[in-house]
């Protein structure tokens, strides 16, 4: 039996451990060992992005890091990117100017962007063409999510809609609350943009 | 790179200026948020590889090394007692399919059984406890192949004494030839531009391919396709009017030209993946993301000769598709493993098993010609076309024939394509499969007629678009299509008369896609609290999810975020076709309204009930059932609300449910106009896309934002084939680039922020007016560039992609 490595680490503010071979990547530590499925495999080979995470402050692929790598370390998934029920403004922004089809390059994507606006609070649209491109989406064309973080980036940094807080309180925006008519209230904010 | 300052959509509404009356609409065409759109920016969507099941092994695939090749025998005893090995199967356990069988090519593309027909092809598959167990077994298991001489081009596929894939392929379509056949019109051998009309400007200089001998117009005239001698061409595609003869001799110009495509990969950024269960009674649960888990069911079935009731599939999030999850690669695989294995089964593809094995689009060569006479209007056109679409026939002929002059009216015109097959991976289908080369082709040769006939080529195209009444090329007249208003919107567009700067041009291109209809389930519940669960049949891989709940909002009256649109698996609504043909928004759209109408005649029956009154007298009025008293109109008005309804709905006769199901007829075309500012670094070659404005026809957009989500995608996808997308083989078949590195689709930093234009004139067949508008995009986008091209560099290319080295070529040569 092949000896396995032990590796400690923080991901997304809580304590994880878990036990990998040396070879392993970060990325099936996340999604096998420790659970996080938000973080996805597109290609293996670092050149899809779908598998973006931040350690220690820097956006990585996590398909090209081994998972011994990571002991001691900080690390953000998507999973981590909302403050509990408040979206980050980017989730936000994402889903506000539609910015997303399929999904499945989404988490990537926001956790570059947000390694990008964490780095510059207030980048032209080619230095967010220029982060993202480390990123491969098939679905938009890239507009909506440009637009998508350099509106996130023209805005108030603090999240605050109370549309997000609604929404994260329940997968169901529809059903979540007892009260029908607040319910209603809350989820139209964000609604009826033309 | 140029900051984006400009506007950049718009919606053009037609409806309005017509008797067709459209009424203000409260939820349909506005932008929700969408209903899934949570799940997907917190990381919990869920799709296919995100499911792990207990006691769940790990399935791979055992590919062949070799293009083209007999199997001599398949040893599976070292696998089999390999680590943690519970499972290996191979062509021998699937029931035998024969060469007759509508499923036979799925069948053998799925799992080799004699002969291996593409490296990449699947010879056997391994299940065990771990990933890594798996392939240790996969590569213990022993096949012996007998090398057979591999047919890699469509040139060596047509040749008279060459080798052929498939000793049961007979070309289909075979007719005899008549007076309108390609020989007669053929008056030359070479492409050319002839000009009967003085013309001020020199014949444009172009760049021709390496040579490709013979030329493509002479190595398909002179191709004689047999339907009773088996052959390397799968079918034969014909469409033809008028006197084609007649229409060259009476035109005053003539362009002749030839043009190559690549096989492109569809290139979701999700790989294929599946978990099956297979139970004690032998009923199997597949979860998997496609493009359509009917016939992922239907296609499973096929393969392992069972009832398709004995399969429950679940579809999962899915991760992009364009075509390429239309059909299937594993679930039977995984199916079979854990039928074997008494286990539930997992496989994943890798991202280079997804091109290896995966089906691209075809590529094409394709020879046209087009006649007009001096005011512009078309009078002849001709196109032979051939369509490699890999180690099994396919459509792909059939659609590029139909396609290349659909947009236009051509009083004589002749169509021609050959489906061929080759040694490489069998092609799937990509974004309205096969109308972007013939688009290539068509609007790149009437973008040089617009020049030689000094007519600005918006202008040349607004005189032969077709409209509504016109035939197409299969003769049915179109009912309402968009094409004159997208060319309209392109030609007012700010975009079209701003100023270019040095080394930079502009081009115009236009595109059509049928779309299509078919059948679509949908279950709608009302629940207690008077919320509405909408289950459709349909994936949802652009947004239609919220598209479904507009329509269904705007039916009932109620809010869109009261309606739960949910896809449904295959034992929880009703058979329901692929996500394709850009159908989903049109006729599952169609099957929503249908249900709706439907249980708002519930609503009224049981408002009936709690009023007292008779229902005739009840109407349903914005989410309210409301009682007029047909003696006292004014005074005696009652109403319920749809919760009051279903809150009282055990007393009036149990839950409120319904379902509709259609087969949905009339499909209304999409026609697109593109328009795209190139700058060419002339030391260099590279093509840097600056600005790009498309218009499309959606008849009606019901959420606006995924309408321009779906143009923006279908361009990208567009540029990236022009530009730098190709399947580069060696020369013994081998995939050189399958990987995101060297396969290069483009990236955010390629990219310039994409204009759109939604042009909306209705569909007469929809209760929406809606059209499909998932395809069409990525119609013009290679012409556009091309034509762009030329502007900047006034050189010709007509071979993809349009790669710096190609256009350094061109530029060279120009100068």
């Amino acid at each position: 039996m092949v000896s396995r490595m032990h590796v400690t680490c923080v991901v997304n503010g809580d304590t994880v451990e878990f036990l990998c071979d040396g070879g392993q990547s970060l990325l099936d530590a996340l999604r096998a060992d420790v659970g996080l499925l938000g973080t996805k495999n597109g290609c293996s080979t670092g050149d899809c992005g779908a598998c973006s995470v931040i350690v220690d402050g820097k956006l990585v692929c996590a398909c090209l890091m081994f998972a011994p790598e990571v002991d001691g370390s900080n690390i953000v998934t998507i999973e981590g990117l909302a403050d509990q029920d408040t979206l980050h403004p980017l989730q936000q922004s994402f889903l506000e100017e539609a910015a997303l089809q399929c999904g499945v390059c989404t988490p990537g994507f926001l956790m570059a962007a947000k390694a990008l606006l964490d780095a510059k609070s207030r980048p032209t649209e080619t230095e967010v063409r220029f982060a993202l491109a480390g990123n491969l989406c098939r679905c938009t064309g890239y507009d909506k999510i440009v637009r998508a973080v350099l509106a996130c980036a023209e805005t108030s940094p603090e999240p605050s809609s109370s549309a997000a807080s609604h929404m994260m309180s329940s997968s169901n925006p529809m059903t979540s609350s007892s009260n029908a008519a607040s319910s209603v209230t809350s989820e139209v904010s964000g609604y009826g943009r033309t | 790179m140029a900051e984006h300052k400009h506007k950049s959509q718009a919606v053009i509404n037609h409806a309005r200026h017509t008797n067709h009356n459209e009424p203000e609409y409260k939820y349909v065409g506005t932008r929700p948020v969408r209903h899934d759109g949570l799940d997907k920016v917190t990381g919990r969507a869920r799709f296919a590889a995100d499911l792990n099941l207990p006691g769940q092994l790990f399935g791979v695939v055992v590919r062949s090394p070799y293009t083209h090749a007999r199997i001599l025998s398949i040893d599976t005893s070292k696998a089999l007692i390999a680590d943690g090995v519970q499972s290996v199967i191979t062509g021998k356990d699937f029931p035998a399919v024969q060469s007759g069988d509508p499923h036979h090519d799925m069948c053998v593309n799925l799992m080799a059984r004699d002969k291996v027909f593409y490296e990449g092809h699947a010879v056997a598959a391994v299940a065990a406890g771990t990933r890594e167990q798996a392939y240790r077994a996969a590569k213990a298991v022993i096949v012996e192949y007998d090398p057979l001489p591999e047919v890699l081009t469509i040139d060596e596929a047509l040749k008279a004494d060459g080798t052929v894939l498939h000793s049961h392929m007979f070309t289909t379509g075979v007719k005899p030839r008549t007076s309108t056949s390609s020989r007669s019109t053929s008056s030359s051998s070479t492409p050319s531009s002839h000009l009967t009309l003085s013309l001020s400007k020199p014949s444009p200089p172009s760049t021709q391919p390496p040579a490709p001998s013979p030329s493509i117009k002479e190595l398909l005239t002179s191709y004689e396709p047999s339907a009773v001698k088996a052959s390397n061409v799968n079918a034969v595609y014909m469409f033809s009017d008028g006197d084609v003869d007649m229409g060259f001799r009476s035109s005053d110009v003539v362009v002749e030209r030839e043009f190559t495509t690549k096989p492109v990969h569809q290139g979701y950024i999700e790989p294929h993946a599946v978990v099956a269960d297979t139970g004690q009674d032998g009923r199997s649960t597949v979860w998997c993301s496609s493009q359509g888990h009917f016939n992922v069911r239907s296609q499973t079935a096929a393969m392992l000769g069972w009832e398709t009731a004995r399969i429950k599939v679940i579809p999962a999030e899915i991760g992009g598709g364009f075509g390429g999850k239309t059909t299937i690669y594993l679930e039977p695989l995984a199916v079979l493993l854990s039928l074997q294995s008494g286990r539930p089964v997992k496989m994943v593809m890798t991202r280079d098993e997804v091109f290896r094995a995966t089906g691209p689009a075809p590529g094409a060569k394709i020879h046209i010609k087009l006649g007009a006479d001096r005011q512009g209007h078309l009078v002849a056109g001709e196109a032979h076309m051939a369509y490699s679409t890999g180690a099994f026939g396919t459509y792909a002929g059939d659609f590029g024939a139909r396609a290349i002059f659909e947009s236009y009216r051509i009083p004589n015109f002749l169509s021609r394509a050959l489906g061929v097959v080759l040694n490489t991976p069998r092609s799937a289908a990509y974004r309205a499969p096969s109308a972007p080369a013939a688009a290539f082709a068509m609007e790149t040769v009437l973008d040089e007629l617009a020049e030689m006939l000094e007519i600005d080529p918006i202008e040349l195209r607004l005189r032969n678009a077709v409209v509504e009444g016109d035939k197409s090329t299969t003769g049915v007249p179109f009912a309402r299509v968009g094409l004159v208003e997208c060319l309209e919107a392109m030609r007012d567009h700010p975009h079209y008369n701003a100023p270019l700067e040095e080394n930079c041009g502009r081009g115009v291109a236009s595109g059509y896609w049928f779309n299509i209809g078919e059948a679509s389930s949908v279950v709608i519940n009302l629940n207690e609290e008077g919320t509405a669960t909408v289950v459709t049949g349909s994936p949802d891989i652009g947004g239609s999810r919220v598209s479904m709940a507009l329509m269904a909002a705007e039916e009932l009256g109620i809010h869109p975020y009261r309606i739960k649109p949910v896809v449904g698996d295959t034992e929880s609504v009703g058979f329901t076709e692929v996500t394709d043909g850009s159908r989903v928004t049109f006729a599952t759209g169609m099957a929503v309204v249908k249900a709706c109408q439907a249980i708002i005649l519930q609503l009224r029956e049981r408002a009936a009930i709690m009023l007292g009154v008779d229902v005739s007298d009840i109407n349903w009025v914005d989410g309210h059932a409301v009682y007029t008293n047909p003696a006292t109109p004014v005074a005696d008005t009652v109403s319920l609300s749809l919760k009051e309804i279903t809150q009282a709905a055990r007393a009036t006769g149990g839950p409120i449910t319904t379902t509709g199901s259609l087969e949905a007829k009339g499909a209304g075309p999409g026609f697109a106009v593109h328009m795209c500012d190139v700058k060419v670094d002339k030391e260099t070659g590279v093509v840097r896309v600056i600005r790009y404005t498309a218009s499309q026809d959606a008849g009606k957009a019901i959420h606006p934002s995924y309408v321009e989500g779906q143009i923006q995608g279908g361009v990208a996808q567009g540029i990236g084939w022009a530009l730098s997308e190709e399947y580069v083989y060696n020369s013994e078949g081998v995939m050189e680039n399958p990987s995101f590195l060297d396969y290069r689709i483009p990236v955010a930093s390629d990219l310039p922020m994409i204009d759109t234009v939604i042009v909306e004139c209705p569909n007469p067949h929809h209760p929406y007016g809606v059209r499909g508008v998932g395809e069409t995009n990525i119609v013009p986008p290679i012409a556009a560039v091309a034509n762009a091209i030329y502007s900047a560099i006034g050189c010709r290319l007509r071979h993809l992609p349009m790669s710096p080295m190609r256009v350094l070529e061109a530029v060279n040569t120009s100068s």
